[in-house]
C-alpha cells in the first residue's frame, strides 16, 4: 500500500476554494438590486430556456451564478424545501432565511466533505417583504458561508468590480427603469475597464414586484415589456451618467 | 415532520435527486405518510359524521368558462357552517370547485394546487388543460378507500384552454372517471336541480355577465328543492361564490359584485317565484 501524500488542512481548503471560485469565473456575472417596489435580478443569459434567475414560493426568488447542473439541482432541492414546508404549516412559514441557511448548510457540507467536489456555484436567495424594510437579499458563496446583503448585490467571476460600480450608483428609491439601467450599465463593464454593448435579447430579466395583486411576487420580464423598460430608463438616464461622469473624473 | 428533520440541516437526499416534476411523487418517496391517499382508517361501523359541501355549477361562455358554489356545508340534517367556501383558483387559468366530505375536499384542494404549481416552478411552463385534470384524477382516485367509507370527494375542474382559446369544464366520479361536458356541468347533492336549470337557460351566446346570472339562478333552483344547499343569505350578506376565467386569467367576483347579482335574481323571483321561464317550443 502506497502512503498517502500529506496535505495540510489549509492548503485542501484553499485547493477547494480555488477550484469553486475558477469554475464560477467562467460563467457570466449578475446582479440583484433592491428598487422602490421590490428586486430586480438582472443577468446575461444567451438562453431562453435554462433560466438563471427563477421562483422558489410567493415571495422569494433565487439567482446563481456557474455551473447550470449544479445549480439547478440546488434550486429544485429548494423547491421542494419550500413547496413541503409550506404544505406542512402555512406558506407564511416559508422564509428566505430558512432556505438560505438550508443551502449554507448544503453547501458548506459538500465543500468540507472530502468525498465530493465542490459546488461550483454562487447563489442568491432573496424575499421580498410588504416594504423594502422587509426586503431580504442572501448571498451564499461556494464555501456555504451567507452573507446578509442590502440595496445591491452581484455574483460571479466578475463580482467585485460590479459590486463596486453599483455600491457608487445605487439607490434603494429607484424605479425599476432606473434600476434596469444601472444594473445593465453595471454589467456591460469588462474586467480591463472597457463598456460593450448587452443587447435586450441576451439579457435575462425578472422581479419581485411587492405591488403585484397575486401572491406569487415573482416575475419575468420579456419582450416587449423590457425593450420598453429599458427604452424608459434610458431616457432617465441623466441622472445616472452624471453619476458615473463623477466617478470618470476622480472625484470618488 | 419537518422538511428538513431528518438530516443535520443539509437538504435530505431526496430532496437532491433529480426526478419527477410532480410534488405528489416528491411526497411519496419522501414522506408517504403525508399524502392523503396514505391515510389508513380504522374500521368503522356505518357512516362517518363529517361536514358535507354541496352544489357546484359550471357553465362555458364565448371567451372563458364560470364556476360558482353555494355557500352551505351540512352534516347530516344540521347546517354545520353557512359561509364555507367550496370554489378554488387551482392555478392562474384554472379553478376546482368541491361537492362531497368538506374536509378532505379542502386538503386534496391544497395539494392539487401545489401540485400544479410546483410542476410550474420546476418545469418553467405549465401543464396542459388536460394534464391538470388528469392529475386531479389520479388524486380522486387515491381517495377511493374513503370515498367507500361515505368520505367521498366529488370535484368539478374549470379552466381556460391557452392552446384552444376556449374555457373547458370536467366532472369526476368518486372512482377517478373523468368527462369533459360540453357547455354546462353540476355536482354535488343540489345538482339535479341544478342542472335542469342551466339545461333551460343555456344559450352559446351568453355573455360573461348573463353567464354569471345564469349560475345564481341554477344556484338559487338548487337551493329551492334540495335542504343541502344554501340560497343567497340577504339577511347575513352570505352569497354564493362566483369566479370567471378567461384568458385574463382567474377572477373571482368580489363580494358587492355577487351580491348585485344574487339581489337582482332575488328580486325578480319574488315576482316569478319559479324564476325566468324557457319557451315551450
Amino acid at each position: 500500500m502506497s502512503t498517502p501524500f500529506y496535505v495540510s488542512p489549509q492548503q485542501a481548503m484553499a485547493d477547494r476554494a480555488e477550484y469553486a471560485r475558477k469554475g464560477i469565473a467562467r460563467g457570466r456575472s449578475l446582479v440583484v438590486l433592491q428598487y422602490a417596489d421590490g428586486i430586480v435580478f438582472v443577468g446575461e443569459n444567451p438562453s431562453r430556456a435554462l433560466h438563471k434567475f427563477s421562483e422558489i414560493y410567493d415571495r422569494i426568488g433565487f439567482a446563481a451564478a456557474g455551473k447550470y447542473n449544479e445549480y439547478e439541482n440546488l434550486r429544485i432541492g429548494g423547491v421542494r424545501y419550500a413547496d413541503l414546508r409550506g404544505y406542512t404549516y402555512d406558506r407564511d412559514d416559508v422564509t428566505a432565511r430558512g432556505l438560505a441557511n438550508v443551502y449554507a448548510q448544503t453547501l458548506g457540507t459538500i465543500f468540507s466533505s472530502q468525498a465530493e467536489k465542490p459546488y461550483e456555484v454562487e447563489l442568491v436567495v432573496a424575499e421580498v417583504g410588504e416594504s423594502a424594510d422587509g426586503d431580504q437579499i442572501y448571498r451564499l458563496p461556494h464555501d456555504g458561508s451567507i452573507v446578509d446583503e442590502h440595496g445591491s448585490v452581484a455574483v460571479g467571476g466578475n463580482a467585485e468590480q460590479i459590486s463596486g460600480y453599483l455600491d457608487q450608483r445605487h439607490r434603494d428609491d429607484m424605479t425599476l427603469a432606473e434600476a434596469l439601467k444601472l444594473a445593465v450599465q453595471a454589467l456591460s463593464r469588462d474586467t480591463n475597464g472597457s463598456e460593450r454593448e448587452i443587447p435586450a435579447e441576451r439579457l435575462e430579466v425578472a422581479v419581485l414586484d411587492r405591488t403585484r395583486p397575486q401572491k406569487r411576487k415573482f416575475k419575468r420580464i420579456v419582450g416587449g415589456q423590457l425593450s420598453r423598460l429599458l427604452d424608459a430608463g434610458s431616457g432617465t438616464s441623466t441622472l445616472a451618467d452624471d453619476v458615473e461622469d463623477e466617478s470618470d473624473g476622480g472625484e470618488k | 415532520m419537518e422538511a428538513n428533520t431528518r438530516s443535520n440541516g443539509r437538504l435530505p437526499a431526496a430532496f437532491l435527486t433529480p426526478g419527477s416534476s410532480s410534488f405528489m411523487d416528491f411526497l411519496g418517496e419522501h414522506q408517504p405518510e403525508m399524502l392523503p391517499g396514505n391515510r389508513q382508517l380504522p374500521p368503522v361501523q356505518g357512516v362517518i359524521e363529517a361536514p358535507h359541501g354541496t352544489t357546484i355549477v359550471a357553465v362555458t361562455f364565448p371567451g372563458g368558462v364560470v364556476l360558482a358554489g353555494d355557500r352551505r356545508a351540512t352534516m347530516g340534517n344540521m347546517i354545520a357552517q353557512r359561509d364555507i367556501e367550496k370554489v378554488f383558483p387551482a392555478d392562474e387559468y384554472s379553478a376546482v370547485g368541491i361537492a362531497g366530505t368538506a374536509g378532505l375536499a379542502v386538503e386534496m384542494v391544497k395539494l392539487f394546487q401545489l401540485e400544479l404549481e410546483h410542476f410550474e416552478k420546476v418545469e418553467g411552463a405549465q401543464l396542459s388543460l388536460e394534464g391538470k385534470a388528469n392529475r386531479l384524477s389520479t388524486m380522486i382516485r387515491s381517495n377511493l378507500g374513503m370515498a367507500m367509507q361515505g368520505l367521498a370527494v366529488v370535484p368539478l375542474f374549470a379552466g381556460y384552454d391557452v392552446d384552444r382559446g376556449r374555457g373547458r369544464i370536467f366532472s369526476y366520479d368518486v372512482t377517478g372517471g373523468r368527462s369533459e361536458e360540453r357547455n354546462f356541468a353540476t355536482t354535488g347533492s343540489g345538482s339535479v336541480f341544478a342542472r335542469g336549470a342551466m339545461k333551460k337557460l343555456f344559450r352559446d351566446d351568453l355573455t360573461e355577465e348573463q353567464a354569471t346570472t345564469l349560475v345564481v339562478q341554477a344556484l338559487y333552483d338548487a337551493a329551492d328543492d334540495d335542504s343541502a344547499t344554501g340560497g343567497p343569505d340577504v339577511a347575513r350578506r352570505i352569497y354564493p361564490i362566483i369566479t370567471v376565467i378567461t384568458e385574463d386569467g382567474f377572477r373571482r367576483l368580489g363580494d358587492d359584485e355577487s351580491a348585485r347579482l344574487a339581489r337582482s335574481v332575488l328580486e325578480r323571483r319574488l315576482e316569478q317565484p319559479d324564476g325566468p321561464r324557457a319557451a315551450l317550443l
